[in-house]
């Protein structure tokens, strides 16, 4: 799908100005948003994951799952060969099956961008790129924009930022927000998806807090982790983190996405996410310009149970590729 | 031609595995008639440091369990001793050269001490907590918590029973703990600790030691990083009870002193047992609009 | 066999639709008929007319079985042989020994956990999910709570002496976990018992009574004697009844009370309630709205402390309905064995008549009544989550107990009116607060004259945590500690 479509327009920060105007104005209204009881909060995530998705009602889940996943790879011994076949997995993820879909994108770091286009082209497998001196964000902010135009020069089609959490944990609610518009205004015409590395924030009302204003900073997506830290994406995170994005669009008219990255290994996990968007979000986040998981080994799991659905037989790893 | 048997090594139980003493060493435990039965492990002081570690990782695990869950987990382990009920009378026969019935008696007594223990898990804070009526505007809890890693001297006698009836109080509460066992006696104890491998028990919660008390005793007793120590173990002996308990002093562990004699294991246990490693946690609140 | 005609109430038109995903019927042996259990064995009826009624499945109004109607002279038998087996066998037992028979029923509850489930489910209508994961599992920990008390009695602070004979009545909306409630302590204590099920759910308990079998409880500690309101007066009445207990009505129990003046009978009634449930204006807004919905659809509203009175503060009541309204649309209606169905089917016809009828006072009272769009089935008994806001202290509807998913909501302005709205009833079961300030949860809880009061959070239960009433909700407690105290001396 084509980057920077949609509404794309930065309506929000028009909205927000007064808010975000001063450290003080912007802290007390992040202060002031409603509280997340835990207990509450991680019943309702766990309820949710009781559903019971069966027969058409899961293979719609699962095609639509592989169609959400960001296929990805961060390691420091990634090689463009490396790289190469995770694009080439995209877009082909079942090679028994031509009519699996593609993945939503390949996501990579930045110097790995080239690679992944050469073979994505124009597929509609989107390239993302980290950014921004992922995972740590523990560097001086010319140095991240930089790290950012980098990508976008490349071809990248979405930058997944990391936030300054030693910056967000000291209060300093201003200049993580004032990062986040630079960056976005960095990214051009590519999508922006903000990191909150969420088992650093540790607590759901920092999470709330993040959400509102990483997309009042003009985020298209939040997201929730690095998966280089544990915990990374759980459910009850990922919930209020949609609770965010809706009360947020009930607010302003505006969409932002959300995607959980990290820890999300089975079709299992990811159907429980789906029904999670679908009953906390709604029927317009399932779709994959609004919701993405960040994810590698989940994508075999998925075609293993969508091959089970198809033949009535369990599979096993030798069916499936690794790349 | 009678059937050759397989002879069972007896080794230590630490962290959830079974281990043979670091040092190397063993020593020979005959029954009461004087015949060898087997070489137990002989734990060092280094085995008495990898226990310690054991029980101190366990501790959050096994103390952020609901009481339920402990409840559960030790109802558990009286199940599978009472699946196993003729190897523990056989391994008491062997050990306290009891008569069968005898030691049949005892057995069940065991298993039925841990059922009364299983079922304080979820009770003792209502009997030893409670609100406080202070006088002024907050509310006020007193309730129980877990003191951390107990370090036990097993009883030298009574080798199941007993051994059950100074663990199981420290544990249903949520504490973990390093036991010495029985040094003429151990067999039972590590059977038991067999069970225990088996039956839910988290690895570390339980940590077996076979060997001295008088030699590892004083490591437990001198350790920083151990919060209780039982010395039910050394009844009677009244110079290593005084030492140990100087020792303990240093870090100011909390201790249940050894008895003049080896108690009445059949009798009412009381509730000290398990208060002697609890401590009480006040908290306040103000109450207001 | 899954029921063609329910259909989910989700909003969402067609994108991620839910397929039907039965729980199998198969594991549960329905008999054609069942008998009462007197002394260990199952026995028939003779009660008037046919000696026998028939129970339903609400959903489809389907006959599952016929059952026995006690008869005046078979309580009498019931209430001897539990005398015989206090007597004889239990009320001298060790502790020790009741303790473990007690554990044996709990294990064999957890053992067929599934089985009761989806049988609780047929009989009560209640959605597979909350038997399933809510009162099986409990009822499982009631009896291993209350086991490990049955030789720790002088522990307790009450004594260890029992009381005798127990006749106990219980109501239809949790059938097995009502039971639990009555036998565990009961039996921990020493004394044996009479149990009458309510008489739209009586399979559970002849399914229990089948357990206490395998479990070789002795013959007699255990009776369970069906029939309906002429079997329970017969129960309670009787000269032979050292205690009596009682979960249902507010009107059936004060009769109970006027019945056992002048005699030696102790009592305990846990009755009706209409509970309030506070929202202030910083309260966890999302959770707080989960806690709204919680509290008064669970069960399909059939639950005596259900918050059943929103007392929302004005500032918020605007948006905190608009999020319920909302969340009320993802409610799914259906076939209560579908895994994903959220509110089950109504009890009984009667039920249905009652709450119909106190809904349409409610509109006829000038309250806005609001509900999801619902297909709901042609057969069976059904009612939509439904709220009537505008609703003051005046209208019936904030008064009367409807016990069904039906909440009334009305505002407040400051804390003091909270509480005043709040208290004043004649009923004081239950009470929740939200709120993210400490002190104003305790300032509640110390001013809210209810047993059980929840703070952000609704409908807990644990068999630790002592229940009961205040008021005409009842007197005596159920849970931890505090329920003991109903069965010794």
């Amino acid at each position: 799908m084509p980057p920077g479509q949609g509404s794309a327009a930065s309506a929000s920060s028009a909205d927000f100005s007064d808010i975000t105007r001063t450290a003080a104005s912007l802290r007390r209204f992040l202060h002031g948003l409603p509280g997340v009881d835990q207990v509450g909060a991680e019943a309702r995530a766990a309820s949710l994951g009781t559903r019971s998705i069966k027969t058409t009602a899961k293979a719609f889940a699962i095609d639509l799952a592989i169609r959400m996943v960001d296929l990805t790879t961060l390691e420091g011994q990634d090689t463009p060969g490396k790289v190469r076949a995770l694009a080439a997995k995209a877009m082909h993820p079942d090679p028994a099956d031509p009519s699996c879909p593609m993945t939503a994108a390949v996501c990579v770091y930045p110097d790995m961008v080239a690679s992944a286009k050469q073979v994505l082209g124009d597929s509609g497998v989107n390239v993302a790129a980290v950014a921004t001196a992922f995972p740590s964000g523990r560097a001086a902010l010319d140095i991240k924009l930089a790290d950012t135009r980098d990508a976008v020069e490349a071809g990248a089609d979405e930058i997944d930022m990391v936030i300054d959490r030693g910056a967000f944990l000291a209060g300093h609610y201003k200049q993580v927000f004032d990062e986040i518009v630079a960056v976005r205004e960095a990214c051009g015409s590519a999508h922006l998806k903000v990191i909150f590395e969420t088992g650093e924030l540790q607590t759901y009302d920092n999470v709330r807090r993040a959400s509102w204003l990483a997309m009042m900073a003009g985020g298209h997506f939040i997201k929730t982790s690095t998966g280089k830290v544990q915990p990374a994406a759980t459910l009850p995170v990922t919930m209020v983190m949609l609770e965010a994005v809706r009360d947020f669009r009930e607010q302003t008219g505006q969409m932002v996405g959300v995607k959980p990255a990290g820890g999300i290994r089975t079709t299992k996990d990811a159907i429980k996410y789906l029904v999670m968007v679908n009953e906390v979000a709604g029927q317009d986040w399932l779709d994959p310009d609004w919701f993405r998981f960040g994810a590698s080994t989940l994508l075999n799991d998925l075609l293993m149970q969508r091959t089970k659905m198809k033949t009535g037989r369990y599979s096993g790893p030798d069916y499936f590729t690794l790349d | 031609m009678s059937r050759i048997d397989v002879r069972k090594t007896y080794k230590l139980y630490i962290g959830g595995a079974f281990p043979r003493s670091e040092s190397g060493h063993s020593y020979v435990v005959n029954d009461t008639k004087g015949t060898f039965v087997a070489n137990a492990a002989l734990a060092s002081r280094k085995d008495a440091r990898d226990a310690v570690t054991a029980a101190r990782k366990a501790f959050t695990g096994w103390s952020g369990r609901t009481a339920y869950n402990r409840a559960q987990i030790l109802y558990r382990v009286a199940e599978i001793m009472e699946d196993r009920r003729p190897q523990f009378v056989q391994a008491v026969v062997q050990s306290e050269g009891l008569a069968s019935a005898k030691a049949e008696r005892v057995v069940d007594e065991a298993i039925d001490r841990l059922v009364w223990y299983a079922g304080w898990a979820d009770k003792i804070t209502q009997v030893v907590g409670g609100a406080n009526p202070v006088a002024g505007p907050f509310f006020n809890l007193s309730t129980p918590e877990p003191t951390g890693v107990v370090a036990v001297l097993a009883p030298q006698e009574s080798s199941l029973l007993g051994l059950v009836s100074v663990v199981a109080p420290a544990i249903v509460t949520g504490n973990t703990v390093v036991v010495v066992s029985s040094y003429e006696r151990p067999l039972p104890a590590v059977t038991f600790s067999e069970v225990l491998a088996t039956s839910d028990v988290p690895g570390g919660v339980v940590n077996i030691l076979t060997g001295s008390a008088a030699t590892i005793g004083p490591w437990l007793a001198s350790h920083m990083d151990v919060n209780a120590l039982d010395l039910t173990g050394i009844a009677g002996d009244t110079a290593l009870a005084t030492d140990l308990e100087v020792a303990a002093a240093e870090n100011l562990k909390r201790v249940r002193r050894a008895p003049a004699a080896e108690p009445d294991w059949t009798a009412d246990p009381g509730t000290d047992a398990m208060t002697a490693f609890l401590e009480t946690k006040t908290v306040w609140h103000p109450i207001g609009v | 066999m899954a029921d063609k005609n329910v259909v989910s109430t989700s909003s969402t038109t067609g994108v991620f639709e839910y397929a039907p995903a039965p729980e199998s019927r198969s594991i549960v042996d329905i008999k054609p008929s069942y008998g009462l259990f007197i002394n260990g064995e199952f026995v028939d009826g003779h009660g008037p007319g046919s000696g026998a009624f028939k129970t339903i499945n609400p959903a489809t109004e389907e006959v599952l079985a016929e059952v026995a109607e006690a008869s005046d002279a078979d309580v009498d038998k019931a209430v001897k042989a539990a005398r015989k087996a206090y007597d004889k066998v239990w009320g001298r037992m060790p502790g020790r020994d009741r303790a473990k028979y007690l554990y044996r029923i709990a294990r064999i509850i957890q053992e067929r956990g599934r089985e009761l489930a989806v049988l609780e489910s047929l009989d009560n209508g209640k959605p597979i999910k909350e038997s399933r994961d809510v009162d099986v599992p409990t009822v499982a920990a009631h009896f291993f709570y209350y086991a490990g008390w049955a030789d720790k009695l002088e522990y307790s602070g009450f004594g260890s002496t029992p009381l005798g004979v127990a006749g106990q009545v219980i109501p239809w909306n949790f059938p097995l976990l009502m039971l639990a409630w009555k036998i565990a302590p009961a039996l921990a204590c020493g004394n044996t018992v009479v149990l009458k099920p309510a008489e739209t759910t009586p399979l559970t308990a002849l399914l229990f009574a089948e357990i206490c079998q395998q479990a070789d409880l002795p013959p007699g500690v255990v009776n369970i004697v069906t029939g309906a309101g002429d079997t329970g007066r017969a129960l309670v009445s009787h000269p032979d009844v050292d205690k009596v207990a009682f979960t249902g009505s507010t009107d059936v129990g004060r009769a109970i009370a006027k019945a056992v003046a002048g005699t030696d009978k102790k009592v305990t009634l846990e009755l009706g309630g209409k509970a309030a449930n506070i929202v202030f204006d910083d309260a966890p807004i999302d959770q707080a709205v989960e806690g709204i919905v919680n509290g008064i659809f669970f069960n399909q509203g059939h639950v005596c402390c259900a918050g059943s009175r929103l007392l929302v503060q004005e500032s918020v009541a605007e948006e905190v309905l608009d999020r319920l309204k909302r969340r009320m649309s993802t409610l799914r209606v259906g076939d209560p064995l579908d895994k994903n169905t959220d509110i089950g089917a109504i009890n009984s016809a009667e039920q249905l008549a009652r709450i119909r009828e106190l809904s349409d006072i409610g509109e006829a009272e000038g309250a806005g009544r609001w509900s999801p769009a619902c297909d709901l089935p042609s057969n069976g008994f059904w009612f939509p989550p439904t709220i009537f806001t505008g609703v003051s202290q005046a209208h019936r509807i904030a008064r009367e107990e409807i016990f069904g998913p039906v909440l009334s909501v009305l505002t407040f302005r400051t804390p003091s009116e909270a509480v005043e709205k709040a208290n004043n009833t004649p009923y004081g079961l239950s009470a929740g607060v939200w709120t993210d300030k400490g002190s104003r949860i305790l300032h509640m809880a110390n001013q809210l004259r209810a047993g059980v009061v929840w703070a952000n959070t609704f409908n807990k239960f644990d068999p630790t945590s002592p229940f009961g009433g205040y008021k005409e909700s009842g007197y005596g407690r159920e849970g931890g500690r505090h329920g003991l105290e109903g069965y010794l001396r």
